[in-house]
């Protein structure tokens, strides 16, 4: 874009720019007329569809909706767009699964904390960021008393959880156990251990090297059976631990790059000072490595995040099985689009949050190191 | 005189390539010694296994009277006592001037943290940077930077100090600000330890000049002698290229 | 003496990480004998045998995609070969669409003018922040509310699309054909030496050639003057409507279309970012040099540009290709019948072979993305550049 000298737009201006960017040759025309009618058409049947045309609370009759057959588009074939009163009939689900109604303020507690035990991890200039983090590792032991229940709280079985829950559960925890395993990795992946290093090489390419699901069909059937009987995980920790595993080993290999990028000067250097190994990774590697290698881990922990999406497959509820049982229920069955939409909004609105972030990071350790 | 390096017989190899050959050295304390010779020809490698950095695989290096071997706690102990500058100064562009310089005296020596920093500040006053203390090493000029390597390796209180050409990534201009620094450390009497090509330097402070070739040191010789009275040919070819330029 | 060992065991580097090293492999050691113990044990209490026996039972289920002929009298093992044929056709022809469309994208994403940059800048970022499963779910679910049969959506005269599939002519080969399949290996095979001896022929008389053009036409043409020459030797079998399904033709199932779409479309949006990326990290001031000799324009990106791009493209590119492999084993979600859901689902279920099954499905993608990554590292040896600059 051109760079603006003054922060108003005059209409000098906006003339000499679409001449540039829209007009600039005959071919440049061409594509624009094109484009503006791709846009007027896919816009105006989007917005009409998702806004314009759909019903939310009410149909056009004015009653309210309380299953697809009250549906506006249901009475009227072909003369309405979306119904998303789906959506809001069964928000709990897609937010909580099927934890109880009145247990709820429960999660929401939790979710309403989740940025304050987040933003201490994300911004290192942040006023106060030692608390912050202090809450940051109290905040799991928080967060599974508050949902899972003890002492004062009734006991919500993780069967019962579900939607945002499952995913952010998932996600969040996935990533945060995974953090300390793939730095051990990592730095287990370049030791001059032969076996320390063989183990961590077969580890991570293995995990590498085979989809997902194929963890997650492991950890299902195979967890059960590799441990004692009195011990029997449920679904959703089997799951966790197919995912930490999944996730330990691309994240091992983004600090990998991390730690590549340090010049082997440093290490000689504290080497020379008297450092040991741990010491010189602790405070010399390290803080090096993770500023470098956190763009990167952030795309891991993005794809992650979608990732999660494939527990539908062995059965438990993430946000989109959630949806996919919505769906399945006779009285508002066939809404696909609603739901798969809604979905997906939910889901890009995290990860395009993630990236958004992960930019930002790149670019400050541009401008870091100039 | 006390002798507080000796090395004997020491060789190494680079997978195939032979880098030292045969090396024996002797420092007694309160030398100042200038290793010079073309690229190449194990200068480096030599003083870089003094503090272990390159493990020798024959012959002998002790330290202070404690052979290395791989034996860690001597290893440690030797690099407590034995410093080093870099070429490329290596400081630790995430941590401040001050905290690079504390860094060592409080995770290796464990002092206290106040005292650690009282010891930087002097360090620094005396390599004439005290204002730079809160600075980052990306925000100084390379000479600067090398200024507070060396202070990084004084705090550690050290009675040996490894020089590994310490003004070769250096803009002229910034050599004589880090030469004068070390001008002033040999004449506190360290014992110091210099791979460089600043032959000026070498005539000012130099006990002994060592010249390395292929390996192996071609001449040892007092300034003046190796200046004036070189007995190898290839130490005159050296010379002759070095100096005519 | 007796200290002077412990000290010796403890602190020398060698024997320290010798020590070190004996103890992972204790703990690891102990690790596995604990759980194959105890696996034993409840393998044992659950009446579940050990073997790959089972490999040559009856599947005794159907599967609606196959490239080889199977029915549910078939072997596991045939089973097996199934799904992962079905696996890497996916797995093909997703990378192959999933290449095109990701290379048009990143190229319109360098685009002059600002309307199409942000169309394709908004389509990569919608698809590759939403899950590539729920993707696959969605044109699935498109494709199977498109219209019935009986209202098929007619592309080109010859294509039906509907809510069975994509139901298209099927080629008959007739006897000449061979010749014409013939006649273009040899073609290519010939234009590769003609573009040697072209190179050498400029590099002698600095002429050059238009050896691009030349080649393509020969590729081209030389099949097609074969094909009228052996009295053309293709037909096609045309789908027709009887009753309420198509005869004849062939149809590509909307499992299959779904997968493809799903992948491709998801895949496409981050091959377009390394594409895109790879070019822009061929430094101005390379073209700037190159302008500076008096290369002309299509020169300096045939030249300069793509060889340096190609570079930065090919590891990424790679790893998306090993992404898209991996999750084509998402084909279980809307009934696609690759590895994982076949002889992975059923065959599991029935046998109730967990370790076996999951031991050989594990191994076929281990198999797939260590020789990809291993041809990939050998090409990249190959175009890397020499020495450090």
């Amino acid at each position: 874009m051109t760079p603006n000298t003054s922060p108003y737009l005059s209409p000098n201006k906006m003339l000499n720019w679409s001449k540039k960017n829209l007009f600039s040759s005959w071919v440049n025309t061409i594509m624009t007329v094109i484009a503006l009618i791709f846009l007027y058409e896919v816009g105006t049947f989007f917005l009409n569809w998702a806004i314009f045309k759909a019903d939310f609370i009410n149909n056009f009759r004015g009653e309210t909706i309380t299953d697809r057959t009250f549906c506006s588009k249901n009475i009227e074939v072909g003369q309405h767009g979306a119904c998303w009163a789906i959506i809001f009939v069964r928000f709990h689900q897609f937010m909580y699964g099927f934890y109880p109604v009145e247990e709820a303020w429960r999660v929401n507690l939790v979710y309403a904390f989740l940025p304050f035990a987040l933003i201490g991890v994300l911004f290192d200039k942040l006023p106060l960021r030692r608390v912050f983090l202090y809450f940051t590792f109290a905040f799991p032991f928080i967060a599974y008393f508050m949902l899972y229940g003890g002492p004062g709280l009734s006991v919500v079985a993780t069967n019962k959880w579900g939607g945002l829950l499952v995913t952010l559960f998932l996600g969040v925890t996935g990533i945060a156990l995974a953090f300390p395993l793939s730095i051990l990795l990592a730095l287990g992946r370049r030791s001059n251990m032969p076996i320390v290093k063989s183990i961590c090489v077969v580890f991570i390419e293995f995990i590498r090297g085979v989809p997902l699901i194929t963890l997650l069909f492991t950890a299902n059937v195979m967890l059960p059976l590799f441990l004692p009987e009195g011990v029997k995980p449920d679904n959703l920790l089997r799951a966790l631990v197919a995912v930490t595993l999944f996730q330990s080993a691309y994240m091992a290999e983004a600090i990998r790059g991390g730690l590549q990028a340090i010049p082997k000067g440093q290490i000689e250097a504290a080497q020379s000072l008297g450092l040991n190994y741990w010491q010189t990774t602790r405070k010399i590697i390290l803080p090096q490595a993770l500023k470098i290698a956190i763009p990167p881990i952030v795309n891991t922990c993005i794809g992650l995040f979608k990732d999660t999406s494939l527990v539908l497959i062995i059965g438990l509820f993430d946000l989109l099985g959630i949806g996919r049982a919505a769906l399945s229920d006779i009285t508002w069955t066939k809404l696909y689009y609603e739901v798969y939409v809604f979905v997906s909004l939910i889901f890009f609105i995290f990860c395009f949050g993630m990236s958004r972030y992960s930019l930002y990071l790149e670019k400050k350790l541009k401008t870091d190191n100039s | 005189m006390e002798q507080v390096i000796q090395l004997e017989k020491v060789n190494k190899w680079f997978d195939d390539f032979h880098v030292l050959k045969d090396i024996d050295l002797t420092v007694t304390k309160g030398q100042k010694i200038v290793v010079c010779g073309p690229s190449g020809s194990g200068k480096s490698t030599m003083i870089r296994c003094i503090n272990r950095l390159e493990a020798h695989q024959k012959g002998q290096i002790v330290v202070h009277g404690t052979e290395l071997t791989n034996d860690l706690k001597n290893i440690d102990m030797i690099r407590k006592n034995v410093g080093m500058v870099f070429q490329q100064f290596n400081l630790f562009p995430h941590l401040s001037v001050i905290d690079n310089i504390t860094l060592a005296p409080i995770w290796v020596k464990k002092l206290p943290k106040k005292e650690a920093e009282n010891i930087a500040m002097t360090y620094l006053e005396k390599v004439k940077i005290p204002e730079q203390a809160q600075k980052y090493p990306g925000q100084l000029s390379g000479g600067q930077q090398q200024r507070v390597a060396i202070a990084r390796s004084l705090a550690m209180n050290p009675d040996i100090m490894l020089f590994d050409e310490p003004t070769s990534a250096l803009d002229p201009e910034m050599i004589k600000e880090v030469l004068d620094v070390m001008i002033q450390l040999a004449e506190e009497g360290m014992t110091m330890l210099v791979v460089t090509h600043e032959m000026g330097f070498a005539k000012t402070v130099a006990d002994q000049m060592i010249f390395m070739d292929e390996g192996r040191i071609v001449e040892q010789a007092t300034p003046d002698e190796f200046f004036n009275n070189p007995k190898s040919d290839r130490t005159k070819l050296f010379l002759s290229q070095i100096l005519n330029h | 003496m007796e200290q002077n060992f412990i000290r010796k065991l403890i602190f020398d580097e060698k024997t320290r990480a010798l020590l070190i090293q004996t103890l992972v492999i204790g703990i690891f050691a102990v690790l596995i004998y604990l759980v194959t113990k105890q696996t034993a044990y409840n393998l044992e209490k659950r009446g579940i045998g050990t073997g790959f026996e089972f490999l040559n039972i009856a599947a005794g289920y159907d599967i609606s995609i196959s490239l080889i002929p199977y029915d549910s009298n078939d072997t596991h093992l045939r089973a097996y070969f199934v799904g992962l044929l079905n696996t890497l056709m996916i797995a093909v022809c997703g990378c192959f669409l999933a290449t095109i469309m990701g290379f048009l994208v990143g190229i319109i994403r360098l685009s002059s003018n600002w309307l199409f940059r942000n169309i394709a800048y908004v389509y990569v970022e919608f698809t590759r922040n939403v899950p590539v499963l729920l993707q696959i779910i969605l044109y699935y679910t498109i494709l199977l509310h498109l219209p019935k049969v009986k209202q098929s959506i007619i592309i080109f005269d010859s294509f039906y699309l509907s809510n069975r599939g994509l139901f298209s002519p099927a080629p008959i080969f007739k006897d000449g054909f061979s010749v014409v399949i013939g006649s273009l290996i040899v073609m290519i095979i010939f234009t590769f030496f003609l573009k040697k001896f072209l190179k050498k022929k400029q590099e002698l008389t600095g002429k050059q050639y238009p050896i691009f053009l030349i080649n393509s036409a020969l590729i081209i043409f030389t099949p097609i003057i074969f094909y009228y020459l052996m009295g053309m030797p293709l037909e096609f079998d045309h789908p027709v409507m009887k009753g309420f399904n198509f005869k004849g033709g062939m149809v590509i199932r909307p499992e299959f279309l779904g997968m493809l779409f799903g992948l491709s479309i998801y895949t496409a949006a981050f091959i377009s970012e390394t594409v895109r990326s790879g070019i822009i990290s061929v430094s101005k001031g390379q073209r700037e040099a190159a302008q500076a000799i008096g290369l002309k324009a299509n020169f300096i990106m045939r030249l300069i540009i793509i060889p340096q791009a190609l570079r930065v493209i090919i590891p990424p590119l790679t790893s998306q290709y090993l992404n898209l492999t991996k999750n084509s084993s998402l084909g279980i979600a809307i009934g696609y019948a690759d590895l994982v859901h076949g002889f992975g689902g059923i065959s599991l279920n029935q046998t109730g072979k967990a370790i076996e099954i999951m031991l050989i499905v594990m191994s076929t993608y281990l198999t797939i993305s260590l020789t990809i990554s291993f041809f990939m590292n050998l090409y990249n040896k190959a175009v890397q550049f020499k020495g450090n600059i």
